[in-house]
């Protein structure tokens, strides 16, 4: 393979801007790649060669006539297929927008082009982003490029398996209830969500807009930061958007860990399998030996996530997925009146697994169940919260395993929607709290498959939370087994 | 269909022995540059579906932010009302239909901004509560494609424009403290001339940008409970309310007195039948599901922005009747107050107050305000005060007749001239009193049998004289002269 | 709830996601027992208010484009089937 095949994000936009190798020559080997390869890992539902060539020749011509290219110069990016790109197909990957063109693009992805960064793609996710495994896409699901019979996490597995397939330097993926941080540990690389309101949202297909928030996915925790300054900021398009400017990530680093106050967070080890569990202990000694202090703290509400979760994801998620009827744009099956047009296109175009949390979710909101169910869950939204908030008091940042589990077996979950769900337990509250949290590899489970390490942090603690995450890393034992295709 | 055998011709003679009791919900476009929640123009009769973008087309992956303006009319609406202003949230209100971009209208369900007003009517002097002022999207709208003349019934398809969908709307809902059809009348037009005072709408009922819906219910005279209402929809015009809600009434009471129960339920106002119709009933109960809104943060006005909105309301219906009133002496009813109220409820008591600021008479300037120029209200803009004061102190100092002034004033109202002018060039110069004695004397002597009949008494005989002379003058001869020279020769 | 949110189910798909959903619904039991009287709902992780744009026209999308994308189109309008029923 290509030269620049492997190299990070920071690297490439290094040597390009430097004129050392061209964006083109970096665009054109990654696409290479991927078409290669990617028929036996599924992870891009549209590739946008031609696209990815025409603005990698920009950044080029940029270069050349002396502009600054942006700090993500011909760097090859992929899209999680639930952000909308101008004129290129966007469809969640459900039937019900299969061949939807936008009129218009996501803030994240202008922002990320106008750093010049070069857009490989569309990844596979679960339709909808309903999902931890990106088998509920219906294009079919995404494999692991660590075990091709494994699945990659989800929902934003198609993105996180790009990045760990080498096909790309970094993805945006968006987390729900962990929908990029449990992909990222189970392909063995870097993602995060960052604190609610930090990255626009408009562009990004909703599932449940209290939760939602776009990511990085990359190999390194450098790369993460970088792309994360990338796409932070207040946008004025979104009224959940943060007006305060965010902080420089990347110079801050290198810092290290002395004198932070590590908790972690007993109620998250308890599920977990004992690889991860030991692998989870070994990063907080590599904590505790740079000079971190480390402890143990109970966070008792957060046994309470998944509850509330599957009752406030859906509920919103009911509503967020009522314009799919067929009037406007997208999949209409005709029926004899509007409403069993309404009827027949949604249920010949959505999965099983989104029909499950919209009728959820409809239940939830519905006359009789609202106070009961709804409004309960967002109760116990501020109990978690605020059981967040006694351990922040004592805590810089707190540490869990990411999931429970390492990747499992394609179609080992597939039929028991619980047991699918409760492998975001561990990620869950820090959604319902809207604060930030990434995941962190840290080398291989006995099964040779990637762990990853979730550290949390208070909303805007993104600083701290990254220089943990470098310390984990700069400590973490190296990922010998080969990708599927090297 | 026993709607049929019930009489549809007005509101007048309502049943002897009965009350209906009428609550108004009343929509109302607000006067922004933009939508509420994006940067499409709100404007009115645009090309289908050229006024539309990603968010309000709903498109998968929009978001809506507030338009500030729209929240600041919301204010200037609810402070009118004397509504409390408080901190209020937005909830989705969910439910399937072509006409709504996302299958949720966004919209004040638990908490409104504006909340418990009233509102006095001014000639029944009553105090009617206004319960809310909340602020939500509107809808796109629909044609209907074959069939019975765009009628949703029948028809083969329909084509949907969402340029109307996303337009800024307050509703305000009374309680149901109005008691007549006529009440309910007077409700919205003092409604109208509040929100065109406040500047928060332009009150066209004619394009829609106020829409009426009618919760009405009967009960027998002197009953403290409530009966079963219905809520009438697609209510157009002022001639529509009054006509559905004494429709609905009767139709109401018809059904009680033949033992029969009033269904709760939504109906349609046909104005070419003259009837209502219950709207065709869905195969599911409603059930829209409301939760907050998690794409919008909480309202909450502060006290500073609501003092600096009360700041800049303009004069309001009330304070400006009290104006005109202050005019004359003792008018709280009587033709007199009806004239204030109808150039009040038309905009034209700024130039009724201008022209007496000016030295003209007020009550003349009042009388041709509330004739004359209402019935060429499109053409106001063209009339400047100075020009109408003009015009009145010509009439009263008798320069022109009352006949030749109001033909000065429809001329006027059209070319937007001086009054001297536009008598001139009609050759309306006023006669000289000598010039209309001559002809006072020349009808007298033409017809001695009358003028001996009005010289005994017969006084209804000055109209016959004045009308003579006014012949023989081609109109130029002001009739008060003319009178007062009949009653001086008289005795 | 399944008409609710116009999806239409067989019979087995009914059984099975009524089971499903049971499940689901019991494993919230756990939060159902919780006391949580003194405590507000969170509608939303931020403490934002008064978030406005100004109230400044921008540009419309090409009627073209839009209507590239719907499943039916006539006259500059989207065309849908017949409807049964006013808006409620």
């Amino acid at each position: 393979m290509g030269s620049t095949v492997g190299l990070g994000a920071c690297e490439i936009a290094e040597l390009v801007s430097s004129k050392e190798i061209s964006a083109l020559e970096v665009a054109e080997e990654h696409l290479a790649l991927i078409e290669s390869q990617d028929a036996n890992l599924n992870s891009f539902l549209q590739l946008s060669s031609s696209a990815a060539i025409a603005a990698a020749k920009e950044v080029d011509a940029k270069i050349a006539r002396g502009e600054d290219p942006g700090r993500l110069a011909g760097v090859p990016i992929a899209l999680k297929d639930n952000l909308v790109t101008r004129g290129q197909t966007t469809t969640c990957a459900s039937q019900i927008l299969k061949e939807w063109k936008p009129p218009y693009s996501a803030t994240v992805v202008e922002r990320v082009s106008s750093a010049g960064a070069v857009a490989m793609g569309k990844t596979n996710l679960d339709e909808f982003a309903m999902g931890s495994s990106t088998e509920n896409s219906s294009f079919g699901p995404t494999r692991n490029p660590y075990d091709l019979n494994r699945v990659p996490g989800g929902s934003s597995g198609g993105s996180a398996a790009a990045v760990a397939a080498k096909f790309a330097a970094l993805a945006l993926g968006s987390d729900t209830g962990g929908s990029i941080r449990q992909p990222a540990a189970l392909c063995g690389i870097v993602g995060v969500k960052p604190t609610y309101g930090t990255v626009s949202r408009y562009g990004l297909i909703a599932f449940a807009s209290s939760l939602d928030q776009v990511g990085p996915f990359a190999r390194s925790v450098k790369d993460a930061a970088l792309l994360l300054q990338v796409i932070a900021g207040h946008d004025p398009r979104d009224s959940t958007s943060l007006e305060s400017p965010f902080p420089d990530l990347v110079s801050n680093l290198d810092k290290g860990v002395r004198g932070l106050r590590v908790g972690i967070i007993e109620e998250l080890i308890e599920g977990a399998a004992p690889m991860v569990g030991e692998a989870l202990m070994a990063s907080a000694r590599s904590l505790s030996d740079q000079g971190a202090k480390v402890e143990h703290v109970s966070v008792p509400a957060v046994t309470y996530g998944l509850s509330a979760y599957y009752l406030i994801a859906p509920a919103e998620a009911s509503s967020n997925l009522a314009r799919y009827d067929g009037v406007r744009y997208g999949l209409r099956v005709d029926g004899q009146d509007m409403n069993e047009t309404y009827v027949s296109t949604r249920t010949q175009g959505f999965g099983a697994e989104v029909k499950r949390r919209i009728m959820l979710g409809t239940f939830a909101l519905s006359s009789g169940y609202y106070d009961a169910y709804y409004v309960k869950a967002q109760k116990v939204r501020t109990m978690i919260s605020d059981s967040f908030q006694n351990a922040y008091d004592r805590f810089d940042v707190l540490l869990s395993p990411t999931a429970p589990t390492t990747a499992f077996e394609l179609g080992a979950k597939a039929s028991d929607p619980l047991t699918m769900y409760l492998s975001d337990v561990c990620t869950i509250p820090t959604n319902l709290a809207g604060h930030p949290a990434m995941s962190v590899p840290y080398g291989l489970g006995e099964n040779q498959m990637p762990i990853g390490i979730q550290i949390l942090a208070p909303a805007l603690g993104e600083v701290n939370m990254f220089r943990v995450a470098k310390a984990i890393e700069n400590a973490a034992p190296a990922i010998t087994k080969g990708l599927f295709w090297e | 269909m026993a709607d049929n055998s019930i009489p549809s011709d007005g509101v007048e003679g309502f049943l002897p022995g009965w009350e209906m009791v009428v609550g108004l919900e009343v929509h109302c476009e607000l006067k922004t540059k933009t939508k509420l929640f994006c940067g499409c123009a709100n404007s009115f009769g645009q090309e289908p579906n050229t006024n539309i973008c990603p968010v309000c087309l709903g498109l998968p992956g929009s978001l809506p932010v507030i338009n500030e303006q729209a929240v600041e009319l919301a204010i200037r609406i609810g402070l009118s009302l004397n509504c409390t202003v408080d901190k209020s949230i937005f909830h989705r209100k969910n439910y399937f239909y072509p006409d709504m971009p996302k299958d949720y209208q966004v919209s004040q369900y638990e908490k409104a901004i504006n909340e418990n007003g009233i509102l006095e009517l001014p000639l029944s002097k009553k105090t009617v509560r206004i319960e809310r002022a909340h602020i939500e999207e509107d809808t796109g709208k629909s044609v209907h494609v074959g069939g019975d003349g765009g009628r949703i019934h029948g028809a083969d398809h329909s084509l949907v424009d969402y340029n109307r969908a996303g337009i800024p709307l307050v509703e305000i809902v009374s309680a149901p403290d109005l008691r007549s059809a006529e009440e309910a009348r007077e409700y919205v037009t003092e409604l109208r001339s509040i929100l065109v005072a406040s500047a928060a709408s332009d009150g066209k009922m004619e394009e829609g940008s106020l829409r009426v819906d009618a919760n009405v219910s009967v009960r027998r005279q002197g009953s403290e409970e409530f009966g079963t209402r219905c809520e009438i929809k697609n209510l157009n015009s002022l001639r529509s309310l009054t006509r559905a809600i004494g429709y609905e009434a009767r139709r109401q009471v018809a059904l009680i007195e033949a033992g029969e129960r009033v269904v709760q339920q939504t109906r349609h106002w046909n104005e070419d039948q003259g009837i209502t119709s219950a709207m065709r009933s869905k195969e599911e109960a409603y059930d829209y599901r409301y939760f907050p809104e998690p794409d919008l943060v909480p309202l909450e006005p502060s006290t500073e922005w609501i003092s600096e909105i009360r700041r800049h309301i303009g004069l309001l219906p009330a304070a400006r009747r009290e104006r005109l009133t202050a005019l004359f002496s003792d008018v709280s009813y009587g033709p007199v107050y009806d004239q204030i109220v109808t150039a009040v409820g038309l905009g034209l008591d700024d130039l009724v107050v201008g022209a007496a600021e000016n030295g003209a008479d007020p009550r003349l300037a009042l009388a041709r305000a509330t004739n004359e120029v209402a019935s060429d209200i499109g053409n106001l803009p063209r009339l400047t005060i100075e020009n109408f004061s003009g015009l009145i102190k010509l009439e009263s100092q008798s320069k022109l007749s009352a006949t030749q002034a109001k033909t000065v004033l429809g001329k006027m109202l059209e070319s937007g001239a001086d009054a001297a002018e536009v008598a001139k060039s009609l050759g309306f110069e006023a006669l000289d009193s000598t010039v209309i004695e001559d002809l006072v004397d020349q009808v007298i002597g033409a017809s001695p049998k009358e003028w001996e009949r009005f010289s005994s008494g017969e006084d209804q005989l000055a109209g016959f004289f004045v009308g003579q002379v006014m012949k023989l003058s081609k109109g130029k001869a002001d009739g008060k002269i003319v009178t007062s020279l009949l009653r001086s020769k008289r005795s | 709830m399944a008409n609710l949110a116009k999806l239409s189910l067989s019979e087995e798909e009914e059984l099975m996601y009524t089971d499903q959903l049971g499940a689901i619904l019991d494993h919230a039991r756990d939060i159902m027992s919780l006391d949580t009287d003194d405590l507000l709902p969170t509608a939303h992780p931020l403490e934002l208010k008064n978030v406005f744009r100004p109230d400044v026209e921008t540009a419309s999308l090409d009627r073209e484009e839009v209507l590239s994308q719907a499943p039916a189109s006539e006259d500059g309008r989207f065309l849908v089937p017949r409807i049964l029923g006013e808006a409620p």
